[in-house]
């Protein structure tokens, strides 16, 4: 063999093995989805919308605890970490800029964004759990809140930093004051990339399970009495899931796939939306 | 006026990011003194993990965590490679843009569902081939690889991108095979990044639960073997958080938060500011 039928051989070897890697990985993925579609499609009934937990064996037993729960979660979650992400992100880019400060606050924040969520579901444990005395919605919230802010804050950061710096002089120009030139021009010229962030930092948050576990805990009944603890989709799924008993194990997979759903559709939406606002420009 | 205040507004809420990061710190901290005074360095030295004898060493939760992570670095790193070379150099723009988003959303799906597929589909594969439970280090490592793979590869990839393709065209002009552009080439060039990129997912493996918790078992003991079922600090966190019942059994599980805490958050503050600052500075 030459040095350059040898070298060739070597190029198709490794080629070879890198699209196998590749095949192999996607084998994996489709897998699962496929599991999580055919089990969760089959799981799936309307029983499931309209019924709340109930004892194994009960057949009018469903999921509408734990997707109001979700949802009030969710819901409490973005009012805390929205907001605050959005503003946070607005110093840096706007004020901080490139000061040492904005640097510092970039840098943990991203650290944080890496962090594992189930410390944080400690430390909301001890400073909101202990001095309630019981597990509560405002404890759940407030932990998925924490989580969220730094996807926001990073997002909100980058986005209106590509907004450019001669419509803010113009704005300037024409006597209106800084916090006028945000909220009018460069949040408006930011819209499509905060409202991104804003879906990415929601999809983030709906699939943990692991800081709900010991701040909102979970119910197999229907409740919106936030001082109260309060079921999710994820926590069920993991009862459900680990549960010896089959039509629990169904719910749990008829669970699975609404989230996954749930939070692809958010993905592929901010996605979307992303695109078209580049597209535009 | 109402600039002002819009200001100060604007910087409260940052500086808050810091504010809750230390005090994360110090509540976790705080909690967990009393069991580093009680037990000292017995708690991560000792195996012993008996709540109701208020015995509470660590030892196999921490082992536990760094052979699982291990092992899923073993197996997802050199997938993840090859998954980013061929998304970077092999495939078609077709393909790639198709399979770079679907690695994308895939990274996204919650880790328990990941975890829920392990126990019904994978654990029992494994009970058919090695005998035993099913459940244990080997299922944790590879479903904890699996889960974390589409994050490694799609990162990966980004940092071998960052290669110009000026470069690359040199190489090939010279005769170079497209092995030869990424061994020599790209390999070189992104080295930082791709560690960088490696290391951010480990990062990510050593805080993650849910995948991990339904198939790890939580038996607090030195596993024999990697088909034994033991523990991590997270599935340690997550089974017994809620039931602790002493303060000890609560401040030894803050003291395992606070452990988790500093070994992820040196091990990303490494990935970011070493290595990915590198490669954006190269």
């Amino acid at each position: 063999m030459t040095a350059v039928q040898k070298r060739v051989f070597i190029n198709k070897i490794a080629l070879a093995l890198s699209t196998l890697s590749a095949l192999i990985a996607l084998g994996f993925l489709f897998w699962i989805l496929g599991v999580l579609v055919m089990k969760g499609v089959g799981a799936l009934n309307w029983n499931i919308f309209i019924f709340e937990g109930a004892p194994p064996g009960n057949p009018e037993s469903g999921l509408k605890h734990a997707l109001v729960g979700q949802a009030i979660l969710i819901g409490m979650a973005t009012a805390i970490g929205v907001p605050l992400g959005i503003l946070a992100g607005t110093y840096l880019s706007e004020y901080g800029k490139n000061s040492k400060l904005a640097h510092t606050i970039r840098d943990i924040s991203d650290i944080m964004m890496s962090a594992p969520s189930i410390v944080i579901g400690a430390f909301v444990y001890a400073v909101v759990v202990m001095p309630m005395g019981h597990f509560s919605a405002w404890a759940g919230a407030i932990a998925l809140g924490i989580i969220m802010i730094p996807v926001i804050l990073r997002t909100t950061d980058d986005m209106l930093q590509l907004v450019p710096g001669e419509l803010r002089e113009a704005a300037f120009a024409l006597g209106a004051p800084k916090y006028k030139v945000i909220l009018s021009v460069v949040y408006r010229g930011a819209k499509a990339g905060i409202l991104t962030g804003v879906l990415l930092g929601i999809a983030r948050v709906g699939g943990e399970t692991a800081p709900l576990l010991f701040t909102s805990f979970n119910d197999n009944f229907f409740t919106t009495d936030l001082n109260e603890a309060m079921p999710s989709l994820t926590v069920t799924i993991f009862n459900y899931a680990t549960s010896p008993y089959e039509d629990w194990q169904q719910l749990g997979w008829a669970a699975a796939f609404i989230l996954s759903m749930f939070i692809l559709g958010l993905n592929i939406l901010g996605r979307v939306i992303l695109f078209a606002g580049k597209k535009r420009k | 006026m109402i600039d002002k205040l819009f200001f100060n507004f604007t910087r409260a809420s940052a500086l808050l990011i810091l504010i809750i990061v230390a005090w994360v710190f110090t509540v976790l901290f705080n909690h967990s003194l009393e069991a580093m005074n009680t037990l000292g360095l017995d708690f991560i030295t000792h195996d012993e993990w008996a709540p109701n004898l208020d015995k509470f060493g660590a030892y196999a939760a921490i082992l536990g965590s760094i052979i699982s992570t291990t092992l899923a670095m073993m197996l997802a790193v050199p997938v993840a490679i090859g998954v980013a070379i061929f998304l970077s150099e092999i495939a078609h723009d077709k393909i790639k843009g198709f399979f770079g988003i679907s690695i994308e959303l895939l990274a996204a799906i919650p880790s328990v569902i990941y975890g829920m597929w392990g126990l019904f589909f994978f654990v029992p594969i494994i009970r058919d081939i090695f005998g035993g439970l099913g459940i244990g280090l080997l299922a944790a490592g590879i479903v904890l690889a699996i889960m974390i793979l589409p994050f490694m590869a799609a990162v990966t990839r980004d940092a071998m991108n960052t290669t110009p393709d000026i470069l690359k065209e040199s190489a090939y002009a010279l005769g170079g095979t497209q092995w030869d552009v990424i061994k020599d080439i790209i390999i070189p060039y992104a080295k930082a990044g791709i560690i960088g990129s490696l290391i951010l997912a480990l990062g990510r493996a050593i805080g993650e639960t849910m995948a991990v918790t339904f198939v790890m078992g939580n038996v607090h003991k030195v596993p024999g073997s990697i088909l034994d079922p033991t523990t991590s600090i997270p599935v340690t966190l997550a089974n017994e958080f809620s039931e602790a019942d002493s303060s000890l059994y609560f401040s030894s599980l803050f003291g395992l938060a606070l452990t988790l805490l500093i070994m992820s958050f040196v091990v990303i503050a490494v990935a970011k500011f070493y290595f990915l600052r590198k490669a954006r500075r190269a």
